[in-house]
């Protein structure tokens, strides 16, 4: 892969659910290495669907390709080692008795020596600041323990790029500003769906703007949180 | 003991270690094992690499749900066991699966059922009532309409019976209780709370058959299940065959006037509450004890049968 | 409801705690087991086999006190256990009147019930050691080591992670029926309704929770599939058999037979 070469890359991409409904009407993303980036627009927009489409879960063939690689089921096992994908709520993300077992997870999914597993385990927790809660019962956490440990789940991958969906829901504001910070501090390729607009505003520097299953904005954070026609037509707000 | 009799009586079918005989415990599982290699063949077939989650999620639920329950009377509540649920929304094969995960963590978590004895709890309260209801289910579902919800009522009414039919056999066979007692006592207090298990797997699939009808008309698996349903009616078969056999066991007929009189204080409570399904009737011998089952089956099979039609009418 | 609700392990720094799991279960199990085998009325041998118990609890630093009070679960079936005393052919030991009734107490049949009870409570309480000095997820690993269909003990592993949250869920539904049913106006029935009713919108909280289950168990698997899982369900567990677990198991193993020889003698 060379220098030019897009994280992830999303050309037209098109999706109808079974039921008729048309959820993407051709979506076109890119995300260049380090980027940061935000993911907003009113619920039913299809952020969700696009979401599911970027390691493959819904396929997308061609269209979606990470680091180069499309989307095709031949690639899907080495695409879901590239896309960290966390999902809203870390209740279903965290489907293991044990913290150990569920940042376990990926990486032995992966094919990785026991030796491996246990050393990305320990390295992963220790990013979210989680280092002492290998040997819990994920049931006992709090929300906000819950949300770190989901993250470590995907951070044991050593993903290409971080894909989390409504990261900051439900959080009391404690809980919120360490995961904020957590995000700030983590150097990964980052696309974060979510409504906060604080959090946008404060830690994402590129945001793309969803509307019926279209892309509708895609810019510079500080320039498109002024445009108060923007957001209001797409049912968002000023922070 | 009045009160304490009908909560207690749920607790009635996790039988614990130490009340059946080592070698009743060990045929049980041997025919255990056999039901859960199919099973698990079974489903990993029908659902793939979906099975783990789903069954585990599903387990939770019903284990979730059997702390759901509704006043009936006198203090004492309904509430679900599941079995026929199970099998009637997950088809037979996750349904077992899902119904021994519950037993199974049941006893390995609460000891609520011991472990030795596990595979006569799983026969008891995921084979037998679980297959017998499925069968009940599915041989009058196919008119649709109200008959399928009815069905459900029967299936999950007579599925309790079942299974309290076997907790009693098993008991008996080990020489833990006799017979002439453990059989009608059993079926007489689990007349009742299979009321309550029909009105709630009724008003449950009810329920879905409004919001989600296509959970309960998959096509692929309903014809798959054509061979389940030989299965569970010849699991019925044989339990009904098995409990005037076991009549002839001889464990203490001559004493059975006592038993009776014993019982009649015993399970005063209870009765009271099904006035006709009357004691004096169980008072003369081994074989009017099985007739007096039968005939409470049919007599509440027949009420069964009213409410749960009454029972639509309001939604539609 | 409290995340404890369901957990019944009680965290202590003791030998039993820290041995191997596959150890305890199967110790466990021969121990429930032989008691089985036990013959109605060996006194020595279940007195030997309450040593064995006591001795582990000990060792635990399990109070006898809150295993005892846990063991009361073997309470209702001794309802049903009840009527051998009155049914087992022997010497009758006395005669009640209960109304048109006489009760005959036999010397067997007391025998046969106290054989019953001694026996079923001697292996509770075993079980509820085994759960109280192991964390669940442990035993799971041990019925995965001891070759527990694979499929079997994944499930159970999935089911007792949602096993809380799904409550909680059931929990949540209860507390909302509560809090919009009044008393009624003679204030006798906090439940309203016809049984039909009643039945009704228990059925339909039930139905729920299974619609919720079923849009969980997708989101669950997707979650799977988005970490690598294709249908092979792959798990580490961290035991080693350690030469003190080898001991222990076999000091547990010669127990077990000496109560045996005890009871034959």
């Amino acid at each position: 892969m060379n220098e030019t070469t897009p994280t992830l890359l999303v050309n037209d991409l098109r999706f109808s659910y079974p039921d008729g409904h048309q959820a993407l009407n051709g979506v076109d993303v890119v995300i260049r290495r380090g980027e940061k980036v935000a993911l907003v627009g009113p619920n039913g927009a299809g952020k969700s669907t696009l979401i599911l489409h970027l390691n493959g879960i819904l396929n997308g063939g061609e269209q979606v390709q990470i680091a180069g690689m499309p989307t095709t089921r031949k690639n899907l096992p080495q695409i879901r080692a590239k896309v960290g994908l966390v999902f809203q709520n870390p209740d279903d993300q965290l489907f293991s008795p044990t913290v150990f077992e569920d940042v376990a997870f990926g990486p032995l999914h992966m094919g990785l020596p026991e030796d491996e597993v246990r050393r990305r385990v320990g390295y992963a927790l220790a990013q979210v600041g989680m280092g002492d809660f290998a040997g819990r019962l994920s049931h006992h956490l709090s929300i906000g323990q819950k949300k770190r440990i989901a993250i470590a789940t995907v951070l044991s991958m050593d993903p290409e790029i971080l894909v989390l969906d409504e990261p900051s829901a439900g959080l009391d504001p404690r809980a919120r500003r360490a995961l904020i910070n957590l995000l700030d501090e983590l150097p990964l390729t980052m696309l974060v769906s979510t409504h906060d607009m604080l959090m946008v505003r404060e830690l994402f520097p590129r945001m793309i703007i969803m509307d019926e299953g279209r892309v509708v904005a895609d810019g510079k954070t500080a320039v498109l949180l002024e445009d108060t026609t923007l957001l209001e037509s797409h049912g968002l707000e000023k922070p | 003991m009045n009160v304490m009799l009908l909560p207690a009586a749920a607790q009635l079918m996790h039988i614990p270690d130490g009340f059946l005989s080592l070698a009743i415990s060990l045929i049980c599982w041997g025919i255990t094992a056999v039901f859960l290699a199919l099973a698990i063949r079974n489903a990993q077939e029908a659902f793939d690499e979906r099975l783990i989650p789903l069954a585990g999620i599903m387990a939770a639920f019903i284990f979730a749900g059997q702390m759901i329950n509704f006043p009936v009377a006198g203090g004492t509540s309904g509430h679900l066991i599941g079995a026929t649920l199970a099998f009637i929304v997950l088809g037979p094969s996750l349904g077992l699966l899902a119904m021994a995960a519950v037993i199974i963590l049941q006893a390995l978590l609460f000891q609520d059922g011991g472990l030795v004895v596990m595979g006569a709890n799983l026969i008891g309260m995921g084979i037998v009532p679980g297959y017998a209801g499925y069968a009940i289910y599915q041989f009058w579902q196919k008119r649709g309409g109200r008959m399928q919800l009815a069905a459900a009522g029967v299936g999950a009414w007579v599925a309790i019976m079942m299974a309290a039919l076997v907790v009693a056999l098993l008991l008996s066979f080990s020489g833990t209780t006799s017979l002439a007692i453990a059989v009608p006592a059993m079926l007489g207090v689990h007349a009742l709370i299979g009321i309550g298990e029909a009105l709630i797997t009724v008003a449950a699939l009810a329920f879905i058959r409004q919001t989600r009808p296509q959970l309960l008309s998959r096509e692929g698996e309903a014809q798959a299940s054509n061979g389940w349903i030989a299965g569970g009616i010849a699991v019925a078969i044989l339990v009904a065959l098995f409990s005037p056999l076991a009549s002839a066991s001889p464990d203490g007929l001559e004493s059975v006037a006592q038993q009776a009189g014993f019982l009649g204080a015993a399970q005063d409570a209870p009765f009271q509450l099904l006035p006709d399904y009357t004691i004096p009737v169980l008072g003369d011998g081994g074989a009017s004890t099985i007739a007096a089952g039968i005939i409470g089956v049919l007599v509440v099979a027949g009420l069964m049968y009213t409410l749960t039609r009454n029972l639509r009418k309001p939604s539609e | 409801m409290h995340v404890n609700t369901f957990d019944r392990y009680e965290s202590r720094q003791s030998a039993i705690h820290q041995l191997d799991p596959r150890v305890k279960v199967v110790v466990t199990v021969l121990f429930i087991v032989a008691n089985a085998l036990l013959p109605d009325g060996a006194w020595l041998a279940f007195l030997a086999a309450w040593a064995l118990l006591l001795f582990v609890s000990g060792a635990a630093q399990i109070g006898l006190g809150w295993l005892l009070k846990r063991s009361l679960i073997v309470g209702p079936f001794l309802l049903a256990a009840v009527t051998v005393v009155f049914t087992l052919p022997g010497n009758g030991l006395a005669q009640w009147q209960l109304g048109p009734w006489t009760l005959v107490p036999t010397d067997a049949g007391l025998l046969r019930f106290v054989s019953i009870f001694i026996r079923s409570w001697l292996s509770v309480q075993m079980a509820i050691l085994l759960t109280a000095t192991t964390q669940f997820p442990d035993l799971i690993h041990a019925l995965h080591h001891l070759r527990v269909p694979n499929v079997l003990v994944s499930i159970i592993s999935f089911m007792y992670r949602y096993l809380f949250e799904l409550a909680n869920e059931a929990g949540r539904l209860l507390r909302a029926r509560e809090s919009r049913s009044a008393a009624g106006v003679n204030g006798r029935s906090s439940s309203g309704g016809s049984l039909f009713w009643r039945a009704k919108i228990a059925g339909h909280m039930v139905g729920q929770l299974l619609l919720r289950s079923f849009e969980r168990s997708d989101r669950v698997y997707n979650a799977m599939v988005a970490r690598g899982y294709n249908g092979r369900l792959l798990t580490m567990n961290p035991h080693h058999m350690k030469s003190s677990d080898w001991q222990l198991g076999g000091v547990g193993v010669v127990a077990i037979l000496l109560i045996q020889l005890v009871a034959r003698l």
